[in-house]
């Protein structure tokens, strides 16, 4: 079975005309992408262009108004048993519960997604192995940050959903953090980051795809939408 | 599954229990509903009597809406609700789960101070045992009834208003059949019709409980 492992064409995650409208309001119409294993695609564009709305389109949290979504050719999107085993998704919120312990955090979410590794040693990657036994409401937002993308390291799927993973970070800790994505690209894995800065990530291995190339024009009509 | 269930339960009763005021308040408000009816209906014994289990049973079903809003709410805030949808851990086991440790918060503190008001409210001795039973099986159908009802509001700002008048009307039954229940035993008359109404509903709110708070959930986080 070596040989399928090894031919990547089959492996590609690819997005076709992907629509979002939240509320009456278009958002981005016919989005294309294409994913490899090892490679990053960075979202650029105006806040408000759709970035987040697409994420959560992958993660399933979302409809897509149009389009299909593929993994080696088979359609995902919207496939919870698919999303919830391979992609892991860090929002602007951490989803960590301010009385809890950080180690407390991170062991919940560790059984939650099947991860039986050592915790500590996640968060040594990313500098927080000396806050572990501190309640997450006593830790800066760089802090809480660098626990939630603990959790991130800790998730045994191979694509990250990152949305702006680097508010609240020093510059010490986006450093380590692109270090971390260069090391998670080399293993095969797969990031999709939102980002207003530059993350570091091996210029090679990432495409970058503005989000304003896909916005709605003015002549775009959304009675006909509604129709179909 | 189960070992999915037991720590989202512990962890949820862990959270309620550093937080610390949220189930002392419940008890606190409950004790206090109580202890204003002797203040308005008088101190005369043969009233107080009559009004006893009702009045028992209604304030446990007011203290029970007051925890309820936060049920979701909090893990909707700070992002573990989008984790819990994401995980491959089913939703309708997460709110089986949650129901579970807001009853374990809230209904159980009130069922071991239910027997102290009790004695407050010169509730006859032979009630004592069939109210604490039937509280027993009649509460967790408020919180998995409230389970819906908080799912529903989750992404509303201020839905605790709201959340109340969708949910109390559905706690109707379980005051019928807990009050009568108990007046029945009062009274030397069969419990058992009751008793079975009460354990049939509350088993009837277990298993549509999951399935439509889940649904509530996704449909809310679009």
């Amino acid at each position: 079975m070596d040989f399928l492992v090894s031919d990547i064409s089959t492996d590609i995650l690819s997005g076709q005309g992907l629509t979002c409208i939240r509320g009456d309001k278009p958002i981005f119409s016919d989005l294309a992408f294409e994913l490899a294993p090892g490679q990053a695609l960075i979202l650029n564009g105006t806040n408000g262009s759709g970035k987040s709305s697409l994420m959560k389109i992958i993660a399933g949290l979302l409809p897509a108004e149009h389009g299909t979504m593929t993994y080696g050719g088979e359609a995902i999107l919207g496939d919870r048993d698919w999303i919830s085993h391979n992609i892991c998704y860090l929002a602007h919120k951490n989803g960590m519960k301010p009385e809890l312990t950080v180690a407390e955090n991170l062991a919940f979410w560790a059984t939650m997604e099947h991860h039986d590794g050592d915790i500590a040693i996640e968060a040594a990657k990313i500098g927080i192995d000396h806050c572990l036994d501190l309640p997450v409401c006593y830790l800066s937002s760089g802090q809480a940050r660098r626990a939630a993308l603990t959790r991130v390291l800790c998730h045994p799927g191979k694509f990250w959903l990152l949305d702006e993973p680097t508010v609240g970070l020093d510059t010490a800790g986006v450093e380590l953090l692109a270090g971390l994505m260069n090391d998670h690209l080399k293993s095969g894995g797969r990031i999709l980051a939102a980002t207003h800065i530059e993350l570091g990530i091996d210029p090679d291995k990432s495409i970058q795809l503005n989000m304003s190339d896909f916005s709605f024009t003015a002549s775009y009509d959304p009675g006909e939408d509604l129709l179909c | 599954m189960l070992k999915l269930a037991l720590s989202i339960i512990g962890r949820d009763v862990r959270l309620s229990m550093r937080h610390g005021s949220a189930t002392t308040m419940v008890m606190g408000f409950f004790v206090m509903v109580i202890t204003m009816f002797p203040f308005a209906i008088g101190p005369e014994q043969n009233i107080l009597q009559r009004v006893s289990v009702g009045v028992i049973w209604v304030a446990a079903l007011l203290s029970c809406l007051l925890s309820l809003d936060r049920m979701f709410q909090s893990d909707y805030e700070d992002g573990s609700l989008d984790q819990f949808v994401l995980s491959p851990v089913p939703l309708e086991l997460v709110v089986v789960a949650k129901c579970i440790a807001h009853w374990l918060t809230t209904s159980l503190p009130l069922i071991v101070i239910a027997p102290l008001l009790g004695i407050m409210m010169n509730l006859p001795e032979q009630g004592f045992s069939a109210l604490i039973y039937t509280m027993l099986i009649g509460t967790p159908a408020l919180s998995f009834i409230g389970g819906i009802g908080a799912s529903l509001t989750v992404t509303l700002r201020r839905g605790g208003v709201l959340l109340s008048l969708l949910i109390l009307p559905l706690y109707i039954p379980v005051l019928i059949f807990g009050v009568l229940a108990v007046k029945a035993a009062i009274g030397g008359y069969p419990v058992m019709e009751h008793v079975m109404l009460l354990s049939g509903f509350t088993l009837f709110s277990a298993a549509i409980a999951p399935w439509a708070a889940a649904a509530a959930i996704r449909s809310g986080l679009e």
